[in-house]
């Protein structure tokens, strides 16, 4: 629990260093933005109330095999299956990287699993439904996932041209 | 780009919130479709299990987001609105990229921080760019979730290649995401 621990340091530090420069350009400028910071909180909780508490169920039905699946050393169309597996996979971070490491284990090739573990980071749905689209404008967030749709494949071109890892 | 802009010292204006939208609508779905299919499997012992689990998660996220939040909005409030739209904006070239996605690397905390923090740099003058960079940057170099989960699940050969391969991806996505924004939205950049 130390590593979390130290999270919480560092993360508590930087609101308290930021609020401290707020402080300096005046009461009314840490006023103002207290206030825009505990409304942003209010209007997020429900939201992340509903996914956090909700995703436990969509991870317990997704059939997780399906993905690993996808990620064997024949699956020729590795790109977009990596893609849709990356962005279909559910759960945080245990989930998306465990689904990596069984494929790997299982036989799946490096570059797939690397493209996999990339467009998960990028395209998790469950990342954008909790947490990107209630923070950002809509048009940024499609933006922003159009735009990184060649990276997976980027990534994985990379690895099989410099045979890592 | 918004226009809004405030006097030195002076707090802007609040944001205008989205009340519940489609996203929240679709994931309650989701959510009431796989807890009944749940229930179905495992009966209500599953169902109850997995809620107690998630509710205990949710209540240890609570102050993080809340952190989150004020970093953001303290970011928002003192981040002078020029020099961000110099360093930051449609015309900061390379720079601006490689500032952006510095910045995604080193910020601490996870999704509770990262969002609320590249919203503000959106509502501060930052372009569409240099916050594809930074997001892109936190979600594949950010150092957090790589030593908390990746290290020791993946291994620490497959993460250091995976980051090292990673390394031109922000800056490439953002200046793909500017080259596309100038020629979809021109009307947004002078």
């Amino acid at each position: 629990m130390s590593a979390a621990l130290l999270i919480d340091l560092i993360l508590w530090g930087s609101v308290a260093a930021v609020g401290f420069i707020a402080y300096r350009n005046g009461p009314k400028v840490l006023k103002a933005s207290l206030r825009e910071g505990s409304m942003d909180f209010v209007n997020i909780v429900p939201r992340i109330a509903l996914g956090v508490i909700g995703s436990g169920y969509i991870a317990a039905v997704m059939p997780q095999e399906i993905i690993t699946g996808w990620l064997g050393p024949n699956s020729g169309w590795f790109g977009v299956l990596a893609a849709i597996a990356g962005a279909a996979t559910p759960g945080g971070p245990v989930v998306g990287f465990s689904i990596g490491a069984v494929a790997l284990k299982a036989g799946g090739g490096p570059p797939q699993v690397l493209a996999y573990v990339i467009a998960w980071a990028l395209f998790a749905f469950q990342r954008l439904l909790l947490w990107e689209i209630p923070f950002m404008p809509a048009r940024f967030v499609w933006f922003r996932a159009a735009v990184s749709l060649p990276f997976p494949f980027l990534a994985a071109a990379i690895a099989m041209a410099i045979g890592r890892p | 780009m918004q226009a809004s802009d405030a006097a030195e010292g002076e707090p802007r204006p609040g944001r205008i919130r989205k009340p519940v939208g489609w996203s929240m609508i679709t994931i309650g779905v989701l959510v009431a479709v796989s807890a009944t299919l749940v229930w179905h499997r495992d009966g209500f012992g599953g169902v109850l299990d997995i809620l107690t689990h998630d509710v205990t998660l949710f209540g240890r996220m609570l102050p993080r987001v809340l952190a989150g939040c004020l970093l953001g909005a303290f970011i928002a409030e003192i981040l002078p609105h020029e020099k961000v739209s110099r360093s930051l904006g449609p015309n900061s070239g390379l720079k601006g990229l490689l500032i952006g996605a510095a910045f995604g690397a080193i910020l601490p905390g996870g999704p509770f921080t990262a969002y609320p923090v590249a919203s503000a740099l959106l509502t501060v003058g930052a372009d569409f760019g240099a916050t594809i960079a930074m997001v892109v940057s936190w979600t594949l170099i950010g150092y957090g979730r790589a030593v908390a989960w990746e290290l020791p699940i993946m291994g620490t050969d497959f993460t250091l290649w995976r980051i090292v391969i990673s390394l031109p991806l922000p800056v490439l996505a953002g200046a793909f995401g500017r080259f596309v924004y100038v020629r979809m939205y021109p009307k947004d950049v002078e």
